[in-house]
């Protein structure tokens, strides 16, 4: 017989089950967007972010504003130091920083980024602002203009450029390790496993039929997510390498099945698997930058951030969905995602049991 | 007859406990073989071990000539397992249960559907497995063991939790599938359900054979005194004892209950008394061959 048929069947059969599956439905799919829902709209009309300037080395315009600065300014604009002009640029780059500036003799240099118009236009507008009036001073004339801060960007466009993807990750992290555990737990405890062991039909196929329902469950999420965020009232604009989006997606759900199979070989009962996963999936949620952005965490959360496997996937989506860097700018976290796959499928076997007893 | 099965000096142990301790026996082709025995006596453990889910830690097992440890997925389709009733995917309907398992085995899905007719089920086909009774669960998953057309079907306690009309029924569908030929291999402990199917039975306790035959001949080696009872008021006690063959007699009120090993004497001699009106006797069943070798004390 063949394996391929065994698979089509066991993939139905699964496929069958989640769609009927009315509290599993509800949590992989409606749950998350009314997170998203919520979170559009909650921090949609807030400002939340300001531009970030990287100043390189001396930059005396700069420093004689902040100096005078009764506030407006640092209410938009939040400036670090670097002596590196490189790792300046890179930050830029990277969208670490919105701009980076220098000051040779008269000249005050301004590096942006296109990559989001909106920061890159407040930007140039505020240092030519910063230019004018530092002007005016040499010419040793009481300004006749003075600088008024004004939010000129519509922040909403923001919210929904982090949360779309970083929630979106938290969705995938929480369906791929529970229905990983608890499919792997129901079927050892109901026998199910035995059955499969006593048919002539490859093991491995049986669990790749598990893993192309998750993956395809996954990219129905990923839809879903994207349409909505894309509707007027949020109005996600996907960067030009979105698409790269969708292997990001299926290495995360591989990395996120082959946790929850560690936990589903480990547990013995249901209750003990579901526990497990929240353990798991909540304080990864929170450090791995789901439910609010990275940057705005103290250094040691960002740290520690570093361990869950959740951050590469919401990085790396963010990166080509709301940053709108290019497709190689996920290359890395797919990596590391695929390499916890392969880690978790591992301990997972050494774990494996056949039955309850 | 050729051997479906062969069990030599089978042996596993849990740690300190011997679970199955040198069992040997074989089994025909076609066959209807029991194996009987108290909870925790090592049946399943034997079961398993002969499917092949298990690895013996001695001794041999051949099925259909082929050894089932390890996993061998030559064997595996011409053998047809049923686990406990709930051994179902989730939230699928009868006939897409049967279906998915039948796939496993390269059947189509037009036999698949047949098989629900066969154990029953024809109406039942779009009821998802979670709505089944416990009568109706059992029969499919007697039918999941049977879509591929195995050779030999092993049921591990098939009737556990079934009220008595389930039980009838789940037993003519049994007997019809040993009728079209096929060996057939079951746990139980209940007595009755031996001795009405099985062509012979293996009593176990403690991990070892006790005895091992058809069930009548088990029955009458047990040689055990017959019951005779009629309704009180027809002979007293006294009466009764003294009748030709009769080793004790007891009236409680509601019937005189006379015990012999030589029933035919002591009916001859209650029919010249005219005093057969009601009468019922009892033999020796495999229940009390059961009770004999493994003692009647409860054992938790």
């Amino acid at each position: 017989m063949s394996a391929f048929a065994s698979f089509k069947s066991l993939s139905r059969a699964m496929f069958l089950g989640f769609k009927r599956d009315g509290g599993a439905l509800f949590f992989t799919i409606l749950f998350p967007l009314m997170f998203l829902v919520i979170f559009g709209g909650v921090f949609g009309n807030q400002s939340t972010a300001k531009v970030t300037v990287v100043q390189v080395g001396q930059v005396s315009v700069l420093q004689q504003a902040l100096a005078h600065d009764s506030g407006e300014l640092s209410e938009v604009m939040e400036v670090t130091r670097s002596g590196d002009r490189a790792a300046a640029l890179g930050k830029v780059e990277k969208g670490d920083a919105d701009a980076a500036v220098e000051q040779r003799d008269g000249r005050l240099i301004v590096h942006f980024s296109m990559a989001d118009q909106v920061k890159a236009g407040t930007v140039r507008g505020l240092m030519n602002a910063l230019v004018q009036s530092a002007n005016q001073a040499a010419a040793g004339k009481p300004p006749a203009y003075t600088l008024e801060a004004q939010q000129v960007e519509d922040e909403s466009l923001d919210a929904i450029q982090f949360f779309t993807p970083s929630l979106l990750g938290w969705a995938l992290a929480s369906a791929g390790v529970f229905g990983a555990s608890q499919t792997l737990v129901s079927w050892r405890t109901k026998g199910i496993l035995r059955r499969l062991q006593l048919s002539p039909a490859p093991i491995p196929t049986v669990f790749a039929a598990r893993i192309a329902v998750s993956l395809a469950v996954a990219l129905v999420q990923f839809g879903l997510f994207v349409l909505v965020a894309q509707l007027p009232f949020f109005g996600l604009r996907l960067g030009h390498a979105w698409w790269m989006a969708i292997p990001t997606v299926l290495a995360g759900v591989l990395a996120f099945l082959s946790i929850g199979m560690v936990v589903g070989a480990w547990a013995k009962s249901q209750e003990t698997a579901q526990a497990a996963t929240q353990i798991i999936v909540l304080p990864m949620a929170f450090l791995g930058g789901s439910f609010f952005p990275l940057d705005a965490m103290p250094r040691w959360m960002e740290v520690v951030s570093y361990v869950f496997p959740l951050r590469y996937l919401n990085e790396a989506m963010l990166n080509v969905m709301g940053r709108g860097l290019g497709p190689m700018s996920a290359l890395p976290q797919i990596g590391i995602l695929l390499g916890v796959a392969v880690v978790g499928a591992l301990i997972a076997a050494r774990l494996f049991r056949w039955d309850v007893t | 007859m050729a051997q479906a099965i062969q069990v030599k000096d089978l042996r596993k142990r849990y740690g300190d406990v011997r679970a199955v301790d040198g069992v040997t026996f074989d089994v025909e082709e076609g066959e209807f073989f029991g194996i009987l025995g108290p909870n925790g006596a090592g049946k399943t453990t034997t079961l398993e071990i002969i499917e092949g889910l298990r690895r013996p830690d001695g001794g041999g097992v051949s099925v259909l000539g082929m050894a089932p440890w390890p996993r061998n997925d030559r064997l595996l389709p011409r053998i047809g397992v049923q686990l406990q009733a709930s051994s179902f995917f989730e939230r699928l309907t009868a006939r897409e249960q049967l279906r998915t398992f039948g796939s496993l085995y390269g059947v189509p899905a037009g036999k698949a559907d047949a098989m629900l007719g066969t154990v029953g089920l024809g109406d039942k086909a779009d009821v998802r497995v979670e709505k089944l009774s416990g009568g109706q669960a059992q029969r499919l998953s007697i039918a999941c063991a049977l879509v591929h057309d195995p050779e030999v079907v092993f049921l591990d306690e098939p009737t556990a939790a079934l009220d008595p009309q389930a039980r009838r029924n789940l037993w003519d569908i049994l007997r019809g599938i040993n009728t079209e030929g096929r060996t057939i291999v079951l746990t139980t402990h209940y007595m009755d359900e031996a001795e009405a199917l099985c062509d012979r039975v293996a009593i176990m306790d403690e991990g070892r054979v006790l005895r091992l035959g058809a069930p009548a001949v088990l029955v009458r080696g047990l040689e055990a005194p017959a019951r005779i009872s009629v309704p009180s008021g027809v002979l007293t006690a006294e009466e009764a004892r003294r009748l030709p063959g009769a080793d004790e007699a007891g009236d409680d009120g509601v019937s005189l209950t006379i015990i012999s090993r030589d029933p035919s004497a002591v009916v001859a001699a209650m029919a010249a008394e005219d005093a057969l009106d009601g009468v019922q006797i009892r033999g020796a069943t495999l229940e009390d061959v059961f009770l004999d070798l493994t003692g009647r004390e409860f054992r938790a």
